[in-house]
This record gives structure tokens, sequence and C-alpha cells, in this order.
């Protein structure tokens, strides 16, 4: 996380600091119950090359769209207990509206279209979850996703 | 021409592999490929509608024209964060 902050901030060792008015930071921790079940673990995959693609189209959706935010974000893969991180996002902008919003639109986006897929263990079995059909370039996800990013 | 087929999620558990390599005739598209792979393992099938693809790690459609030696990529609907 603090390899995050340090990406948004932009700050450079002997220079004058930007200065963002704020950074907004989130992390995604593994939950102990997913529908009813009790879950034991998470195991996630990735195709990283796609992924990192994913991010990069993301990453430009944020630059157009609040062009004075700044976001660095990465998710984790393979097996992960509960209550541990599976992914981060942070925002850095002028102003707290922005940094909110960047970073709740960084981690919509993920869910839809980061080639990405956890296998649920619970009490009991394991579940591939599956939620979105992937596809980057829908326009119809990318303004759900920032409708949400504006509630 | 020869394709490198990459499956992941619930698809590599379906059809029992993570990687594949096919021959295929003539001018092949991404759904050609997923023809292919369907036929040969009929459990993943259902996933015609959801399934997205990627070939040489980028989105492509299902209408996306291959080239001997691309990698195909199947996607089930992805479940990140």
């Amino acid at each position: 996380m603090a390899e995050l902050i340090r990406l948004v901030s932009g700050d450079e060792p002997g220079e004058p600091p930007a200065g963002h008015g704020a950074i907004v930071t989130f992390i995604g921790t593994v939950r102990g119950e997913n529908q009813g079940r009790k879950v034991v673990r998470l195991e996630y995959e990735a195709y990283e090359p796609l992924a990192l693609r994913a991010f990069g189209v993301i990453a430009d959706e944020v630059r157009n769209r609040w062009p004075s935010a700044r976001v660095a974000f990465h998710h984790r893969t393979g097996s992960l207990a509960l209550g541990e991180a599976s992914v981060m996002v942070v925002a850095a902008s002028p102003h707290r509206a922005e940094a909110f919003s960047a970073c709740r639109y960084v981690i919509e986006r993920v869910k839809q279209i980061a080639p990405v897929w956890k296998r649920e263990f619970f009490e009991g079995g394991d579940v591939w979850i599956e939620g979105a059909a992937a596809d980057a370039s829908d326009e119809a996800s990318s303004e759900e996703a920032y409708r949400r990013a504006c509630e | 021409m020869r394709i490198t087929i990459r499956l992941f999620g619930r698809l590599h558990d379906l059809a029992g592999a993570t990687e594949l390599v096919r021959e295929l005739a003539g001018a092949a598209t991404v759904a050609t490929a997923w023809t292919v792979l369907a036929e040969e393992f009929p459990a993943i099938a259902p996933y015609a509608r959801s399934v997205s693809a990627a070939v040489n790690a980028d989105f492509a459609k299902m209408t996306t024209p291959l080239a001997d030696g691309d990698e195909v990529a199947f996607l089930p609907p992805v479940s990140g964060g």
C-alpha cells in the first residue's frame, strides 16, 4: 500500500512535493461468508499479460474522466486466507470528491473487466465465482461504473 | 494453422487442461477455435454466451481472425476483487 501511495503522490526525492489535497485508499479483503457459505480461503487466478492491459485501459479511462486524479492499483493472485488483502486501489487528486470517485471507479472496473477469477473454498466444497462477462469495449458497463463512482 | 488455446477459471477444470495446441483449417476466427473446443469438450458449450476471448493477450471478439501461431484465450465471466 505504501508503494501505491508513493506512486500516486508522484513525489521525487529532492523535488518539492506535488501536494495532492486528497488520497483515497481501498483494500478489498477476503470475507468469511459468501451467499450463506462459510468461506475458508480464496484462490485467485489471473491471465497476467491481459490483466496488465486491462489495468492500462482502466487507467486511461480514469485520465479521461478525472484529469486531475492519479491512480495506482494492484491485485494479488494465489491462495489468500480470511481477512487478507486481495486488491488495493489508491487515488490522489487535489480535492476529495475526485479521489473518492476515481478510487471507486477503478475497483468497479477491475471487477468488470480484469481477467481475474476467484475460486472459493468453503466448508463442504469449492466453487468458481463467476461475475461479469469481460468486455473492455462495452460502454454501458463503463457508464455503470461511472454512475456508481459518482453516487 | 496451429494455434495455442489457453483456458482459465472453471473452463480449465471442465476441459481438464490449461493449455492446448490445435490445428485449424482454412480462414479461422476465434469462433472457429471455440467451436472446435466445444465439440471436443461438450461440458464447456454452455459458456458460449458468456465467454469472452483474447488473442495474443489482447481483448478480442468472436469474429477476430486468427493467424498461425496465435495464442487464443477463453475467459469465463471474471470475478476479481
